[in-house]
C-alpha cells in the first residue's frame, strides 16, 4: 500500500504504507542520526506529537524488550524509516518493532528515502509534516502546550535511597528517575502542575524534567519554579534547562531545526573537555539574552556554539541541554548526576527515615 | 613541537600487516607536512605510496631494525619519532628502540602514545592487571612461558583454549584447540614466535559476538568514537578473516553504549593519545562481555573505520599526536563541524576478507585465532542484502561451489567457505535456525542471507515486474544474475530496466546522515533512494580502475600505479574519477581523486558510472589483472578506454596470438602450444620434451602455474585447473637466467630506464625472485637484444602505455617469456630508483598530451643499486611448504637501497646472523653446492636448539618438504634456492648500516 509523508512546502516522499489508513496523520516532522536506540526515541515523551525520520536505514533489528522504554507507551505520531525489521532475535526482545507499532496504532511509512528528507528539514528547517495515502499538505495547525499531554498527572515514588529527590515532570523520560534511583536517590515525581508539593515534601535536591514543545508553554509557572529553585539545590535536564533559564529571566528560541541524535560534542567550559551526548530539543537558551541574569554558561556545542548548559554563580543550580542520562546515547556526561547527587549536603537525611 | 619527524613504516606486505599502513602513512606524513614538519621516513616497501617522493622529505628504505634506525638517526639527527602508523612492525620497534635508549641517547620524542601504555596494551600480563584495575572483565587467561605452565592451565578451567603469542602480528603462532595434543604443539610453536617467550593461554568465548570501536582521544582526554563494527562471525575466527559490517547490528542502545564505555574507561587509563581499538566479545544472552583485546595504534580496522565513515583516522591520530586537541581540528568532509564528534551513518557497510586459498590450494583453509586473509573488500549500501552482494561481487572471484556432502563441515569448523555453504544450505531448504545453532552466527544476519536467497527463488520463477525488479536491485542484485534466473540476457535487463525507469542513484558519505551540508566527493552506488550527485564539471574526465582487494599476485604496487595515474591526469588539468573497492588503499581515501565512488568493479556498475559522470577516458592499464580483465566487456560496451585496443592486448595475452606475433618478428620464444581442453593438452605434451611448464590463462601471480615432470603430474595439473582458466599453455621447461622490463611506449618509441636481473634462476615466478635494478650482470649485448626485441614488440602492436617483458637468458639466446600490457608489479621499485615516473610518462601518451614527446625523454642516470626480495607469509600458512617455483607465493616485497649491490644485498639479510661467526645458527641440506657453513647437527636435533635461524635445504623429496615445513613452524627462515642462499652469504662481508636515501625527493630539488 502505498503512502507519502507530505511536508508544509509541498515536498512529497512515497513509500510504503504501514496500513490502510483512513486519515492523514500530522505532525512536526524531526530527523534522528543515532544508530541505535530507537525504542527509547518512540516511547520519549519529549517526542510527543512529532513524526520522526530515522536517518539510519535499518530500524528494529534487534526488536522491542521489556527494558528500554523510556515512557509506558510510544510517544510519537508517526514513524518514518527506510526499513522496519518484522523478525527479532535479539534475546530481550518480546515483540518486533513493526508489530509494536502496529499494536499502538502508530502509523509508520517504510521504503523512503529519509536521506532527502533529512536534506529538506536541514535546508528549510523543522516543519509540519502529513503522513497520508496521498499527498496532502498537513494543516496550518501548529501543536503547542505538549508538556500538558506529556506529563504524567499523578504523583509517583521510586527508591530507597537516603537523597531524596523532586523530580518536576514535563513529560519525563523515565531513565532520569533510574539513573536517580541507581545512584541511591529517593525519588518523588511530581507533576510541574502541581509545584507547591515540593515544599510538602521538602526534598534534598529538585530535578526539572524534559519535556516536548516550547518551555515558554510553561511560563505561567515560572515565578514558582524560580522560588522553589532558588529554596533546593537544582538540576534541569533539556525542557527543564530552558525552564530553568526562563525562570531566571532569559530567553529561549527556536533553532531552524532542532538538535537529534547521540552524537552531540559539547565542551565544559571551564576544563575545555569534550564530551559527546545524547539530545533532542528544537529550542534553545538565547546566549545574548544571559547577559541581563545571574546565570552563567557552563558547557557549549562544539558545532553551532549554542548554549549546552547553564550555572547559578552562588547557589546549587546547574542545568544541561543534552540528556547526561543518556538513553538512547552516550554515557558520557553521567557524571553530572553523580556531580549533582554528590553535591547536595545530606543534612537532612535522616528525614527520609523519619 | 618537533620539526624534523622520523616515521616509521610497516615494511612489507605480509598476512595481518598489509596496505592499511601504506594508507595512514601516508595521510600522516601528509598531516606532518600540514603542520610544517620535515618528514624522514624509513619504509622498506618499495610498492607504496607513502615511498613515493611526494609524500615524505627523505625516504629511506632501509632494514626496520633497531641498529639500522639508529644509523639513520645518526645521519638525519630527527627531532621526535612517530612509530603509531607503522603497524604492529613500527610500534615493536619503538619498544626495541626504547629498550636500547635510543631515545635518551638521540634526545627524541616519541609522539603519541607513550612506551608504557604501548606496554600496557600489548603485554598480555600488564594488559591484564589494568583490566582488572578497571573491572573490566577478561576472559581466564593467564600468561605462561612453557608448555607445562599450558597443561596446569587447562586442569583448572578446561578447554576449548586460545593461545595468543605476545607481541606479534596477525596472530601469529596463535590457534584455538580442544585436546592436549594440538595444545602442546600450539605452544610450543607460540612460544618461539613470540619474541619475548611469552604466550596468553586463555579460555575460549567462541560464539559470543564480536564487537570493536575504534577510539579516538586527545592529549585533554577527550574521548570520541568514530565506528562501532560487529562481526558476522561470532567470537573464535580472527576478526582479519571475518566478514565484519558497520554499524554494529544486533546491539540495543543499551548494549551500544555500555561497551562504548568500557572502551573509553580503557583508552582513557591507558593514556592513549592518538588512535585506539577495543575489541569486545559479547554475550549473545546477557549484558556479560569480556574484553578482548587493545591496540593502541592505527589499525586494519582503523583504516576500514575511516573508510566506512569517512573520518580520517590516522590524519587525525597524527594531528593528536602532535598535541592538537579534537575540538580544535575542523572535520573535513563537513568543514564547518570538528573532529570532536560522532559520525552518525545512514548506510550499512559490509567488510569481506580476501583469502589466498586459491593460490594456496593445498594450505589450511580453517579459519581461527591466527589470520590468513591477504587482503579485503568493503562495500556501501543503504540495505544490508545490498551491501552483501556488493561485497560478494568485488571480491573479483567465481563463487565456488561446495560438494553437498562437505556444506556442514565448513560450518562445524569455520572456513573461507562457510559464507557460501551458508548460502547453499538455504538454498537446499535449510533453516536459519538450523545452521544458527551450527554457527552461533547471529539469526538476524542469517535471516538477511535467506532474503537474499529467497530473493533469488523468485527470480527465478516470477515475472519480472517494476516492483519485483526494483526490490531485487535494492537487494543488489545485478543485472547479469538477474538475466540467469530469468533467463535473459543482461542486455536484455538492462532494457527493461531503463523502460521502468529503474536508475542507480548515487548518494554521499559525508560522517553525518545529512544533518549538515557536506562538499564530499566520497559516493556509492545504490537503487535505495534517489541520486544526489551530480556530475563533476569538467570536459575532459578519467575514470581509474582500481585493483580490488590485496591478494597474492596483485597487491599494493597496483594501488601506487593508481593513485600515480591521478596525480598525473590531475597534473595534466583532467578531472579524475576513481573507482574501486578496497577499504586498505590510498586509491580509496577520497581526498586521491576528485570523486571517488566505492563500488565493486564490474561492466554494469562501471558503464552506469561512465554515463552518469560522461567519462572520456577509462584507465584499466592500472589496476593490476582486475582491471584489464574488465577492458574487455567494456570494449564491447563501446566505453572509452584509454590506451591500446582489445584486439592488442589479446595479441600480448593470449598465448597462440603472441607467440604468432614472436615468430613473425623472428624474436625467439619458448617452444609451447596452447591448449584448450585435457586431451589438447595431453597431445601436445607428447611432443615436447619434459619437464614442461603448464599454465593457465587470465590468472593473477601465475596462478595455478606448475612444472611437471612426467605425464603424470601434468594429468593432475590439469584436473585442478578451473574451467575458466583454459586455455592452458605447455611450455617447454628450459634453463636459465631471467630479467624483465619496464618501458614505456607510444607506439614507436620506447622508454626503458634499465633492465632489472633476477637472482634466481628461470623457473622462480618472477614476484617470489630476488632482483637486482638495475642489472650488473648481463653483457651489453644481450641489454641491446632485450631493447631491441621491446621495440620491435611495441612497433609491431603499436603499443601506448606501460608495459612489463619477461625474458629467459639461456646461453646466448634472450627468449621472450612474456609480455604484461599494463603497469606491472615493478613499476614503483623502477620510478622510485631511477627517479622518473613511468606512470606519469605513460599517462602523457595514454592523454596524448600535446606537449609531451616520449623520444625526447633524456635516459636517467641511476646512481644506487636496490635489490628487491619477496616477503611470505609462512607465519599465516606454516603448513605449507614455501619451495620456490612458477606458481606465486609471496606476499609482498621489500627493497633496499645501497652505493653498490652488495651493500644492498647486506641490507636485505642484515637480520639474519652469520654462520661463519657462530655455525650453529644455520643448517645446509642442499642438493647443490653452496657457500657458507653449517651446523652438525642432525635436523631433528638442530630444530630444538634455540640458535636454529637459518635453513637451507633445495631438495625435491617429500622429506625435505616436511622439514621445510617444520623450520618454518619454528620461524626459521629457509631458503630454497642456492643462488639465493649464496647471494646471503656473499652479503655477510658487507656493512649494511650506510643509510642511502632514495633519490628525487623534494628536499633535495630544493637544494
Amino acid at each position: 500500500m502505498q503512502g507519502f509523508l507530505t511536508l508544509q512546502e509541498g515536498q512529497s516522499y512515497q513509500g510504503e504504507a504501514s496500513s490502510d489508513w483512513q486519515k492523514p496523520v500530522e505532525g512536526e516532522v524531526v530527523f534522528f542520526t543515532g544508530m541505535t536506540g530507537y525504542q527509547e526515541v518512540l516511547t520519549d515523551p519529549s517526542y510527543k506529537g512529532q513524526i520522526v525520520v530515522f536517518t539510519y536505514p535499518l530500524i528494529g533489528n534487534y526488536g522491542i524488550n521489556e527494558d528500554d522504554f523510556e515512557s509506558e507507551e510510544p510517544q510519537v505520531n508517526g514513524v518514518v524509516m527506510l526499513q522496519c525489521a518484522a523478525t527479532v532475535s535479539h534475546y530481550q526482545a518480546t515483540i518486533s518493532l513493526k508489530d509494536y507499532l502496529n499494536k499502538w496504532n502508530v502509523p509508520f511509512l517504510t521504503d523512503v528515502d529519509t536521506r532527502e528528507i533529512t536534506k529538506s528539514i536541514r535546508s528549510e528547517g523543522t516543519c509540519q509534516g502529513a503522513l497520508a495515502k496521498e499527498s496532502v499538505l498537513p494543516s496550518d495547525k501548529v501543536l503547542t502546550g505538549q508538556i500538558y499531554q506529556a506529563y504524567n498527572p499523578n504523583t509517583t515514588c521510586y527508591g530507597e535511597g537516603k537523597k531524596h529527590i523532586v523530580v518536576i515532570d514535563f513529560g519525563y523520560k523515565s531513565s532520569i528517575v533510574e539513573q536517580l534511583v541507581e545512584k541511591e536517590a529517593k525519588v518523588t515525581v511530581i507533576p510541574f502542575t502541581n509545584l507547591s508539593d515540593v515544599y510538602k515534601l521538602n526534598p534534598d535536591g529538585i530535578v526539572l524534567s524534559n519535556g516536548p514543545g516550547d518551555p515558554k508553554d510553561a511560563t505561567k509557572y515560572l515565578t514558582e519554579l524560580k522560588e522553589i529553585l532558588e529554596a533546593y539545590p537544582s538540576l534541569g535536564i533539556c525542557f527543564g534547562h530552558q525552564i530553568i533559564a526562563l525562570a531566571f529571566g532569559a530567553d529561549t528560541k527556536k533553532l531552524s531545526f532542532g538538535h537529534r541524535g547521540a552524537n552531540h560534542p559539547v565542551k565544559d567550559v571551564q576544563s575545555g573537555r569534550i564530551f559527546i551526548t545524547s539530545q533532542n530539543h528544537n529550542y534553545v537558551v538565547d546566549e545574548e539574552s544571559l547577559n541581563d541574569t545571574v546565570l552563567e554558561v557552563s558547557f557549549s556545542n562544539v558545532n553551532d556554539g549554542s548554549v549546552e548548559g547553564l550555572l547559578h554563580p552562588s547557589k546549587p543550580i546547574l542545568s544541561a541541554q543534552f540528556h547526561p542520562e543518556a538513553n538512547p546515547g552516550p554515557e558520557d556526561a553521567l557524571w553530572l548526576i553523580d556531580e549533582f547527587l554528590t553535591d547536595i549536603p545530606s543534612k537532612k537525611g535522616e528525614k527520609v527515615y523519619a | 613541537m618537533p620539526e624534523k619527524v622520523l616515521v616509521i613504516g610497516s615494511g612489507p606486505i605480509v598476512i595481518g600487516q598489509a596496505a592499511e599502513f601504506d594508507y595512514s602513512g601516508t595521510q600522516g606524513c601528509l598531516a606532518l607536512k600540514e603542520e610544517g614538519h620535515e618528514v624522514v621516513l624509513v619504509n622498506n616497501n618499495p610498492a607504496t605510496i607513502m615511498t613515493d617522493n611526494e609524500i615524505a622529505d627523505t625516504v629511506y628504505c632501509e632494514p626496520l631494525t633497531v641498529t639500522s634506525i639508529e644509523a639513520i638517526i645518526k645521519k638525519e639527527t630527527p627531532d621526535a619519532v612517530l612509530a603509531g602508523l607503522g603497524g604492529q612492525t613500527a610500534l615493536n620497534l619503538a619498544v626495541e628502540m626504547d629498550k636500547h635508549d635510543l631515545f635518551e641517547k638521540y634526545n627524541l620524542t616519541l609522539l603519541g602514545t607513550s612506551i608504557q601504555s604501548i606496554q600496557q596494551g600489548e603485554d598480555r600480563e600488564l594488559f591484564r592487571e589494568l583490566m582488572d584495575e578497571l573491572n573490566q572483565p577478561v576472559p581466564e587467561s593467564q600468561v605462561i612461558a612453557s608448555v607445562e605452565e599450558a597443561l596446569q592451565f587447562t586442569d583448572t578451567f578446561g578447554y576449548p583454549v586460545i593461545s595468543r603469542p605476545a607481541y606479534t602480528l596477525g596472530g601469529r603462532g596463535g590457534g584455538i584447540t580442544d585436546n592436549e595434543e594440538d595444545l602442546k604443539e600450539l605452544i610450543h610453536n607460540g612460544l618461539k614466535a613470540s619474541p619475548i617467550g611469552q604466550v596468553i593461554i586463555e579460555k575460549s568465548i567462541a560464539g559470543f559476538k564480536e564487537v570493536e570501536y575504534e577510539i579516538m582521544r586527545d592529549v585533554n582526554g577527550t574521548c570520541i568514537s568514530v565506528c562501532n563494527m560487529e562481526n558476522f562471525d561470532p567470537v573464535g575466527v580472527h576478526t582479519g578473516d571475518s566478514i565484519v559490517v558497520a554499524p554494529s547490528q544486533t546491539l540495543t542502545d543499551q548494549e551500544y553504549q555500555m561497551l562504548r564505555t568500557a572502551a573509553f574507561n580503557i583508552v582513557s587509563a591507558l593514556d592513549v593519545v592518538g588512535g585506539c581499538n577495543v575489541q569486545f566479545a559479547l554475550d549473545p544472552y546477557s549484558k556479560d562481555y569480556y574484553v578482548i583485546e587493545v591496540n593502541p595504534r592505527v589499525s586494519r580496522s582503523s583504516a576500514l573505520a575511516s573508510k566506512a565513515t569517512g573520518y580520517p583516522i590516522a590524519k587525525m591520530a597524527t594531528k593528536l599526536a602532535l598535541g592538537f586537541q579534537l575540538d580544535e581540528l575542523k572535520n573535513p568532509l563537513t568543514g564547518t563541524t570538528y573532529a570532536s564528534f560522532e559520525p552518525a551513518l545512514d548506510y550499512v557497510v559490509v567488510k569481506f576478507p580476501r583469502w589466498p586459498f586459491d593460490k594456496f590450494t593445498g594450505a589450511d583453509r580453517k579459519l581461527g585465532t591466527k589470520m590468513k586473509a591477504t587482503g579485503e573488500v568493503m562495500a556501501i549500501d543503504r540495505t544490508l542484502e545490498g551491501a552483501f552482494q556488493k561485497a560478494v561481487s568485488s571480491m573479483d572471484q567465481s563463487i565456488p561451489f561446495i560438494p553437498e556432502d562437505e556444506l556442514y563441515v565448513h560450518l562445524k569448523q569455520p572456513t573461507d567457505l562457510r559464507y557460501f555453504a551458508i548460502v547453499q544450505l538455504l538454498q537446499q531448504g535449510e533453516s536459519v535456525e538450523a545452521i544458527h545453532k551450527e554457527t552461533a552466527i547471529d539469526l538476524f544476519f542469517l535471516n538477511i542471507v535467506n532474503n537474499l536467497v529467497k530473493m533469488e527463488e523468485k527470480l527465478e520463477s516470477a515475472l519480472l515486474d517494476k516492483k519485483l525488479l526494483q526490490i531485487a536491485k535494492v537487494q543488489g542484485f545485478t543485472d547479469n544474475k538477474i538475466a540467469e534466473l530469468q533467463q535473459k540476457t543482461p542486455a536484455q535487463i538492462k532494457k527493461i530496466r531503463s523502460e521502468y525507469g529503474i536508475k542507480p542513484g548515487y548518494k554521499m558519505v559525508d560522517t553525518c546522515a545529512a544533518e549538515f551540508e557536506a562538499a564530499t566527493n566520497y559516493v556509492y552506488t545504490t537503487y535505495a533512494g534517489i541520486n544526489e550527485i551530480e556530475p563533476l564539471p569538467s570536459n575532459k574526465k578519467a575514470l581509474i580502475i582500481g585493483s580490488g582487494p590485496i591478494r597474492i599476485g596483485q597487491g599494493v604496487e597496483f594501488d601506487y600505479s593508481a593513485v600515480k595515474a591521478i596525480q598525473s591526469l590531475r597534473n595534466l588539468g583532467w578531472t579524475t574519477v576513481m573507482i574501486n573497492n578496497n577499504p586498505e588503499t590510498v586509491s580509496t581515501d577520497y581526498t586521491t581523486a576528485d570523486r571517488l565512488y566505492f563500488d565493486p568493479i564490474n561492466k554494469e556498475v562501471i558503464e552506469s558510472i561512465v554515463e552518469h559522470e560522461d567519462i572520456d577516458l577509462i584507465f584499466t592499464q592500472f589496476g593490476g589483472q582486475t582491471a584489464i580483465n574488465i577492458a574487455d566487456e567494456l570494449d564491447e560496451a563501446g566505453l572509452p578506454l584509454a590506451g591500446v585496443p582489445i584486439d592488442t592486448i589479446a595479441q600480448l595475452e593470449d598465448r597462440e596470438q603472441f607467440y604468432d606475433v614472436l615468430n613473425r618478428l623472428e624474436i625467439p620464444h619458448i617452444p609451447g602450444s596452447m591448449c584448450h581442453t585435457m586431451e589438447e593438452a595431453l597431445e601436445a605434451a607428447s611432443s615436447y620434451e619434459y619437464p614442461l611448464l603448464c599454465r593457465p590463462s587470465y590468472v593473477i601471480g601465475g596462478m595455478g602455474m606448475v612444472k611437471v615432470e612426467n605425464e603424470k603430474e601434468l594429468k593432475s595439473a590439469l584436473e585442478h585447473t578451473d574451467a575458466r582458466h583454459y586455455p592452458i599453455v605447455l611450455d617447454q621447461f628450459m634453463t636459465g637466467s631471467e630479467a624483465e622490463i619496464d618501458l614505456v611506449a607510444d607506439g614507436h618509441d620506447v622508454f626503458i630506464p634499465e633492465i632489472m636481473e633476477h637472482i634466481e634462476p628461470a623457473g622462480v615466478h618472477s614476484g617470489d625472485s630476488m632482483a637486482i635494478f638495475p642489472s650488473t650482470n648481463l653483457s651489453s649485448e644481450v641489454k641491446e637484444t632485450m631493447k631491441k626485441y621491446a621495440r620491435q614488440l611495441v612497433q609491431k602492436v603499436n603499443y601506448h602505455g606501460l608495459m612489463n617483458i619477461q625474458f629467459l637468458l639461456s646461453g646466448d639466446t634472450v627468449y621472450v617469456l612474456e609480455v604484461n600490457p599494463r603497469a606491472s608489479r615493478t613499476v614503483p621499485i623502477i620510478s622510485k630508483v631511477s627517479d622518473v615516473s613511468l606512470v606519469e610518462l605513460a599517462v602523457k601518451v595514454l592523454v596524448k598530451d600535446p606537449d609531451f614527446s616520449l623520444g625526447n625523454e633524456k635516459q636517467p642516470l641511476i646512481q644506487k643499486a636496490a635489490v628487491k626480495y619477496p616477503l611470505f607469509s609462512s607465519h599465516a600458512m606454516p603448513e605449507l611448504d614455501h619451495k620456490l617455483g612458477a606458481n606465486m607465493l609471496s606476499t609482498g616485497e621489500g627493497m633496499c637501497l645501497g652505493n653498490t649491490v652488495e651493500e644492498a644485498m647486506a641490507k636485505v639479510f642484515e637480520h639474519l646472523p652469520n654462520p661463519y661467526e657462530d655455525e650453529d645458527v644455520c643448517l645446509i641440506e642442499a642438493a647443490s653446492i653452496v657457500k657458507g657453513k653449517s651446523s652438525t647437527l642432525s635436523f631433528s636435533h638442530w630444530i630444538q636448539t634455540k640458535e636454529a635461524k637459518v635453513y637451507m635445504n633445495d631438495g625435491n623429496s617429500k622429506d625435505d618438504s616436511y622439514k621445510r615445513i617444520q623450520a618454518l613452524k619454528s620461524g626459521v627462515t629457509v631458503f630454497t634456492e642456492p643462488t639465493t642462499f649464496n647471494a646471503y652469504i656473499d652479503s655477510l662481508a658487507y656493512d649494511p648500516y650506510q643509510p642511502t636515501p632514495l633519490p628525487g625527493n623534494t628536499k633535495k630539488e630544493c637544494v
